[in-house]
C-alpha cells in the first residue's frame, strides 16, 4: 500500500533536499563568490560570503597570464576523445557480455570494476616510465589513451546495464534477417541504446573533465588540461585564493552548463535498471 | 524448396539434456506443429533449426545439404517471435525492409516487395507507424511480414499468437492458415496449444521432455495415440484414462475413452454429476464414477442434467483405446 504523504512531511522532505543540496553546492557557490573578491576579502578573518568590494579583475588576470584557449581545447579533445574511443570498445564488450555472456563474465564485469578501487598513486611511476618510453608523455593521444582505460570499466558497466534491458529476441530477429554481428550492432543495438550511449558519454565527458591526477601527472605544457591550468595557479609565493578561484570557475564552467542542460538524461542514465 | 531433416540432433545445456537425440523430416510445403507442455523442448527444437542455438550432436539438413554449422542468416528461414522481435526504433516500412536491405537489394525492388507484402497482411495504411503504434494483432502482421518478404525456404512461428486475446487468435490462425495454402512454403510452427495444432497443421510433432512422442496427421494422433501421453494430450476435453478391473477385462493395463464417444442414458458405467459446464452447442459434465474416477462426458448443449444428477453411460463401440504397461498403445 502506497505511503500517504501529508503536507507536513511533504515540507519536512523539502527542506531536507534543498538543506542536501546547498551542502553538495556550497563549496562551488564559495568558489565562485570569492573568484569576484580582491585577494584581501578573499582571505579576510573571519571569512566573508558576500562582499563589498566586488571585481572582476581576477578574470581579467587569470585570462591575461595564462593561454586559457588552448587549455581549454586540450580539455575539448581529451575529455571527448577518450569517451568516443571507450565507446568503440565498450559497446562490443557490453555487447558479448550482455548477450552471450560466458560462465565468467559476471567475475570479469566484478574484476573491471575492482581496478576502479585501486589507488592510482600505486601506478603511478609504471605508468608514468611507460609514458615517457613510447613517446607519449605531454601528448593528447597519451592523455585520452590513459583517461579512457580508466573510465572504461564504468562505461562497459553503464552499456551492460543498458543493454541487458533490450530483449534478446530482437538483435536474434536481426540475426534471422541476415544481419552480420557489425550490422546487428550498428543498426539495431545502438539506435535502441541511444539514451543509455548518451548517458554514457556524458557521464565520462565530465568524469575526464574533471580528472586531475593523471592529466597533471602525464603532462607539463603541451598538452595540459583545465585541471592542470587550476594547478598551475598555486605558486610557490603561496596561493592566491580570488585568482585561483576565478581560474577554477573557468575550468569548470563548461562542464557545469553541460552537466545542468543534461541533467535529466544523466539521471536517467544513471538509475536505469534500478526499477522496473 | 524447403525440406528439413534432423538426425540424432541433441542438445544439453551442461549436464541437463534438453533434447536426448531427435529424428525428423519435414517434407517441403508442409505445415508442421511442435505441440508439447512447456518445458518440453519445442522452441529449443525450433531455436535448433534455426540456427540461434548451437546443437550438441546430430545434423540438420535443409533441402539435402547439411546446415548444422551455418549462422541463422545462411539458412535462408525465416522466423516470427512469440514477443514479434520488431525494431521499435524503425517504421513498419523500415522493418519488412530490413531483411532485404541486409540482402542487398536494390530500392525499387525493396519498395515493390514492401508493398506486395503490406497489401497481402493489409498493411498499406500502416507502412509510416511505428510498431509502439500498432496493435498486437497488426504487430502480429508486420513480423510476419518482415518474414514474408524475404522469400524463405522455410517460416519458422515460436508461439506467435500466445500474446493476443481469444479472438484476435483465432483471426490470426486463419491468416497463418490461409498464407500457407497461398505461399505453399514449409512452416514450422510451435505452440502448447492443442486446438492450434490440431486446426493449423498438415503434420504435428508431439514431444515430451526432449523426446517425440509421436509424428502424425491431426486425425492419426486423434484416432490412433501411440502412447498415454499423445491419448491424453491430444483432444480437448483430454481422454478419459480408467485402470483396474475395466482396463484388465480388456487385456490392458489402461483404457481410454474420449468425452465425445460416450453415449449418455446406457451403458456399463454409472456415476454423479459434479459439474456441468455448459458451453451452448455442448454440454461437458464431470462425473464421479466411483472406482473410475472422475470421468469426463460430451452431451448435447440442451441436455438437462446438472450438479447431483445420477447418469449411466458407456464407450461407443470400438472407440476404445488400450494401453500396456508402459503406455504404449495395444493395436
Amino acid at each position: 500500500m502506497a505511503r500517504a504523504v501529508t503536507p507536513q512531511r511533504k515540507l519536512l522532505m523539502t527542506i531536507a533536499a534543498w538543506s542536501v543540496a546547498l551542502i553538495i553546492f556550497f563549496p562551488v557557490l564559495w568558489m565562485i563568490l570569492t573568484s569576484f573578491k580582491t585577494e584581501t576579502s578573499a582571505v579576510a578573518s573571519p571569512p566573508q560570503l558576500f562582499t563589498a568590494d566586488w571585481t572582476l579583475e581576477n578574470y581579467a588576470d587569470v585570462w591575461n597570464r595564462s593561454d586559457y584557449p588552448r587549455f581549454f581545447w586540450n580539455s575539448v579533445v581529451i575529455s571527448i576523445g577518450s569517451t568516443l574511443l571507450g565507446l568503440v570498445i565498450a559497446i562490443p564488450s557490453a555487447w558479448a557480455m550482455a548477450f552471450v555472456p560466458g560462465n565468467r563474465t559476471k567475475d570479469l564485469l566484478m574484476w573491471m570494476l575492482s581496478t576502479k578501487m585501486m589507488p592510482a598513486v600505486a601506478v603511478m611511476i609504471p605508468i608514468y616510465l611507460l609514458f615517457q618510453k613510447l613517446g607519449i608523455f605531454d601528448t593528447k593521444i597519451g592523455l585520452i589513451l590513459a583517461l579512457m582505460l580508466m573510465n572504461l570499466p564504468i562505461i562497459i558497466w553503464m552499456l551492460y546495464t543498458y543493454f541487458k534491458e533490450i530483449p534478446g529476441e530482437i538483435l536474434e530477429a536481426a540475426r534471422m534477417d541476415g544481419a552480420s554481428l557489425g550490422s546487428e550492432i550498428l543498426y539495431i543495438l545502438t539506435p535502441m541504446a541511444i539514451p543509455g550511449i548518451a548517458s554514457t558519454m556524458l557521464l565520462n565527458v565530465i568524469l575526464a573533465w574533471n580528472e586531475a591526477f593523471w592529466t597533471i601527472t602525464l603532462t607539463t605544457t603541451k598538452a595540459a588540461p583545465l585541471s592542470a591550468f587550476i594547478a598551475s595557479f598555486s605558486a610557490p609565493q603561496g596561493l592566491f585564493y580570488a585568482k585561483l578561484s576565478a581560474a577554477s570557475a573557468m575550468a569548470i564552467m563548461p562542464i557545469l552548463i553541460l552537466g545542468w542542460f543534461s541533467q535529466k538524461q544523466l539521471v536517467r542514465g544513471l538509475t536505469f535498471g534500478a526499477v522496473k | 524448396m524447403g525440406k528439413i531433416q534432423l538426425r540424432q540432433v541433441r542438445k544439453s545445456f551442461g549436464d541437463v539434456h534438453v533434447i536426448p537425440g531427435i529424428d525428423l523430416d519435414i517434407e517441403d510445403g508442409e505445415f508442421v506443429v511442435f505441440v508439447g507442455p512447456s518445458g518440453c523442448g519445442k522452441s529449443t527444437l525450433l531455436r535448433l533449426i534455426a540456427g540461434l542455438e548451437d546443437t550438441s550432436a546430430g545434423v540438420i539438413e535443409i533441402d539435402g545439404a547439411d546446415a548444422t554449422h551455418l549462422p541463422p542468416a545462411k539458412r535462408g528461414l525465416a522466423m516470427v517471435f512469440q514477443s514479434y522481435a520488431l525494431y521499435p526504433h524503425m517504421t513498419v516500412r523500415k522493418n519488412i525492409a530490413f531483411p532485404l536491405k541486409m540482402a542487398g537489394l536494390s530500392e525499387a525492388e525493396l519498395t515493390k516487395k514492401i508493398e506486395a507484402a503490406a497489401k497481402v497482411l493489409n498493411l498499406t495504411s500502416y507502412l509510416d507507424r511505428r510498431p509502439g503504434q500498432l496493435s498486437g494483432g497488426q504487430r502480429q502482421r508486420v513480423a510476419i511480414g518482415r518474414a514474408i518478404v524475404r522469400e524463405p525456404a522455410a517460416f519458422l512461428f515460436d508461439e506467435p499468437l500466445s500474446n493476443l486475446d481469444a479472438s484476435l487468435r483465432v483471426t490470426m490462425r486463419q491468416e497463418i492458415t490461409e498464407l500457407h495454402q497461398t505461399l505453399k512454403t514449409t512452416m514450422i510452427y510451435v505452440t502448447h496449444d492443442q486446438v492450434e495444432a490440431m486446426t493449423m497443421a498438415d503434420k504435428i510433432v508431439v514431444l515430451n521432455a526432449g523426446r517425440v512422442e509421436q509424428v502424425g496427421s491431426p486425425m492419426d494422433l486423434y484416432n490412433s495415440p501411440d502412447n498415454l501421453f499423445v491419448a491424453g494430450f491430444i483432444g480437448s476435453p483430454r481422454m478419459n484414462l480408467l485402470e483396474g478391473p475395466e482396463a484388465a477385462a480388456m487385456g490392458a493395463k489402461t483404457i481410454g475413452v474420449r468425452p465425445e464417444h460416450i453415449t449418455i442414458g446406457e451403458g456399463p458405467w454409472s456415476g454423479r454429476v459434479v459439474l456441468a459446464e455448459h458451453l451452448g452447442s455442448d454440454t461437458f459434465l464431470k462425473v464421479d464414477a466411483g472406482a473410475n474416477g472422475i470421468m469426463t462426458l460430451r452431451a448435447s448443449g440442451g441436455v438437462g442434467l446438472g450438479h447431483g444428477d445420477s447418469v449411466t453411460f458407456g464407450p461407443h463401440a470400438g472407440k476404445i483405446h488400450r494401453f500396456d504397461a508402459d503406455g504404449k498403445a495395444m493395436k
